[in-house]
C-alpha cells in the first residue's frame, strides 16, 4: 500500500467512526484532561504562592521549577514506574499499567509547566496590584484568589499549554500504562505501535486526530485570550 | 456589638524615613485630627506622597512614633487610600467595588444596594458592567474613590487625585471629595495644585525636601504664610 492509499484509509477510519480508533481517542482525552486538572489543582496555587511569598531558597526553587518544564517524559515515566511498581513505595496501590497511573504520571509531567507559567503570570500581575491590595488590607488567601481570578484568561492559556504537552507525550504513558490494547492504549502509544507493525492507516488516522486536537487547543487558547481582552480590558 | 475603635487622631511624632541611604522624610511631626480636609502641598519630591503612605501604614518609619486613635497599633481597617495612578482590577466596574466591599463590614445581603449607591455617588451608575480598565482617566479616579469609600473609611488619603485630569473631570472628583468630607470622613490629600488646595483645604501642610515647613489653617496659610519658602511657593517661584 502506498502513502496515498494509507492516507485515504486513514480518513475512512476517522469518518467511519472506527470503534478501535475512537476508543483510543476517548482514553487519550480522558487521561490528558484528568492529568491537566490534577496538575492544575496543585500547580496553580503553588505558582501563585511562589509569586507572592519570599523565603530562603526561593530563587533556586524557581530555577528548578523552570527547569522541570523540560522534564523528559521517559524519565518521569521511569520515576513513576519505580514508585508504582510492586516493590516501589506506592506499589501497594496496584496502579501500575492502569489509566490512573497514566493520569498521575502525566500530572507530574505537566505540573511544573502550569506552576512555572502561573508563577510568572501572577508575579507580573502582583507588581501591578501590590499597592492597591496592600492598601485594601487584602490577606494572603484573598491575594492568591484575586490574582488567580484576574489572571484567569492568561492562566487558561497556561492550562491549554499543559494539556497540549500531556496529549502529545508518549514516553510517560508508554512506561506506566504499558500500551495495553483496549485498556491503556492512547493515541501516541498507538501511533508508535502501529507504525512499528506497519499498520499505517490507523497510525496516520490517529496522527491526523492528534494534530487536529492540538490545533483546536491552540485555537481555543486564542479565543480565550481574545475573550479576556474584550471583557476585562 | 463593640464599636469599632477610632483611627483618629493620627499623631506623627518626630518621624523620619530613610531607605537605601536616602532620607525621604525627616523629623516630621503632625496631627491628623477629625475635621476639615488636610492638604499636603509642596514641590515635587517634597515627600507628600511618602507622608501619605506613612500615615496610611504603607511605609514604616525608621525613627519616631505614630499613634492611631491614641494607640501604637498599626492595625485597623478604617483607612483607605487612592493612589495617583490607581490600578483597576481586571474586572467590571461593579466587580471592582464589590471586591473592596468584601473587605469591609457590609453584610452580604446589603452589598448589591451598597454597590449601586457607591457607583451612583461616583457618577458611574451607567458603567457598572464595563471593564474597569476601559474607563477614561477621570472615570478611573472616580472608581478608585468609590472603591476606597466601599471600605467605609474614617480617614481617606488621596495622592494627587486630579493630576492630569481636565477641568470637568477634576470638578467631578473634587465634588465627590467635598461630599465625602461633608459626611464626616477625614480627608488628607496631596497636591501641588494651589487652586485645588484653596478650593478644598481646611488645613494646609507645606512640605519641602522631606520636612514639614509649615502647618496652618488654609485661611492663615494662604493669607500670610509664615515662611519665605511658602511665600515663594505661593508666588509661583521655583522652590527646590
Amino acid at each position: 500500500m502506498n502513502a496515498t492509499q494509507d492516507g485515504v484509509s486513514a480518513f475512512d477510519l476517522i469518518l467511519g467512526c472506527d470503534p478501535a480508533l475512537y476508543s483510543v481517542i476517548g482514553l487519550s482525552l480522558t487521561v490528558s484532561v484528568s492529568a491537566t486538572l490534577l496538575a492544575a489543582a496543585s500547580g496553580l496555587p503553588l505558582g501563585a504562592l511562589l509569586a507572592l511569598v519570599r523565603f530562603p531558597g526561593r530563587g533556586m526553587t524557581v530555577i528548578v521549577l523552570n527547569a522541570f518544564m523540560g522534564l523528559p517524559p521517559v524519565v518521569v515515566g521511569l520515576a513513576m514506574y519505580l514508585l508504582l511498581s510492586r516493590s516501589g513505595p506506592l506499589g501497594f496501590l496496584g496502579l501500575l499499567f492502569t489509566p490512573q497511573a497514566m493520569i498521575l504520571a502525566q500530572a507530574v509531567l505537566v505540573m511544573p509547566i502550569i506552576a512555572a507559567l502561573t508563577r510568572q503570570t501572577v508575579e507580573d500581575l502582583w507588581v501591578e496590584y501590590r499597592d492597591e491590595m496592600t492598601a485594601m488590607q487584602v490577606g494572603p488567601v484573598g491575594r492568591v484568589a484575586a490574582l488567580l481570578w484576574d489572571a484567569r484568561f492568561s492562566l487558561m492559556t497556561t492550562l491549554l499549554a499543559g494539556f497540549g504537552r500531556a496529549a502529545a507525550e508518549v514516553g510517560t504513558v508508554m512506561i506506566v500504562g504499558g500500551n495495553i490494547d483496549g485498556f491503556t492504549r492512547t493515541m501516541t502509544t498507538a501511533i508508535a505501535l502501529e507504525t512499528s507493525k506497519g499498520d499505517l492507516p490507523l497510525a496516520i488516522g490517529l496522527g491526523i486526530v492528534l494534530i487536529a486536537l492540538i490545533v483546536a487547543v491552540n485555537a481555543a487558547a486564542a479565543v480565550v485570550r481574545r475573550f479576556g481582552e474584550l471583557h476585562t480590558g | 456589638m463593640r464599636a469599632p475603635s477610632s483611627e483618629l487622631p493620627i499623631t506623627i511624632e518626630d518621624v523620619s524615613v530613610r531607605t537605601a541611604g536616602v532620607t525621604i522624610l525627616e523629623s516630621v511631626s503632625l496631627v491628623l485630627a477629625p475635621g476639615a480636609p488636610t492638604v499636603l502641598i509642596g514641590p515635587n519630591g517634597a515627600g507628600k506622597s511618602s507622608l501619605l503612605r506613612l500615615a496610611m501604614g504603607l511605609l514604616s518609619p525608621t525613627a519616631g512614633l505614630i499613634m492611631r486613635g491614641g494607640h501604637r497599633t498599626s492595625g485597623g481597617d478604617r483607612r483607605a487610600f487612592v493612589f495617583q495612578r490607581p490600578v483597576m482590577l481586571r474586572r467590571s466596574v461593579a466587580a471592582n467595588v464589590a471586591f473592596a466591599l468584601r473587605r469591609g463590614a457590609t453584610a452580604r445581603r446589603d452589598r448589591a444596594d451598597r454597590i449601586a449607591a457607591l457607583l451612583d455617588q461616583a457618577g458611574l451608575a451607567a458603567l457598572g458592567a464595563r471593564p474597569a480598565q476601559r474607563l477614561s482617566g477621570g472615570e478611573q479616579r472616580r472608581l478608585a474613590l468609590a472603591r476606597a469609600l466601599a471600605r467605609d473609611p474614617e480617614i481617606l488619603f488621596l495622592d494627587e487625585p486630579t493630576a492630569n485630569l481636565d477641568p470637568a473631570a477634576t470638578k467631578a472628583v473634587e465634588d465627590i471629595i467635598v461630599q465625602v468630607a461633608a459626611a464626616g470622613v477625614k480627608i488628607v490629600f496631596a497636591t501641588h495644585d494651589l487652586g485645588e488646595a484653596r478650593r478644598i483645604a481646611g488645613e494646609v501642610v507645606f512640605m519641602v525636601r522631606g520636612r514639614v515647613r509649615e502647618s496652618a489653617s488654609a485661611r492663615s496659610f494662604f493669607n500670610g504664610p509664615a515662611t519665605q519658602e511658602a511665600q515663594a511657593f505661593l508666588n509661583g517661584d521655583l522652590v527646590i
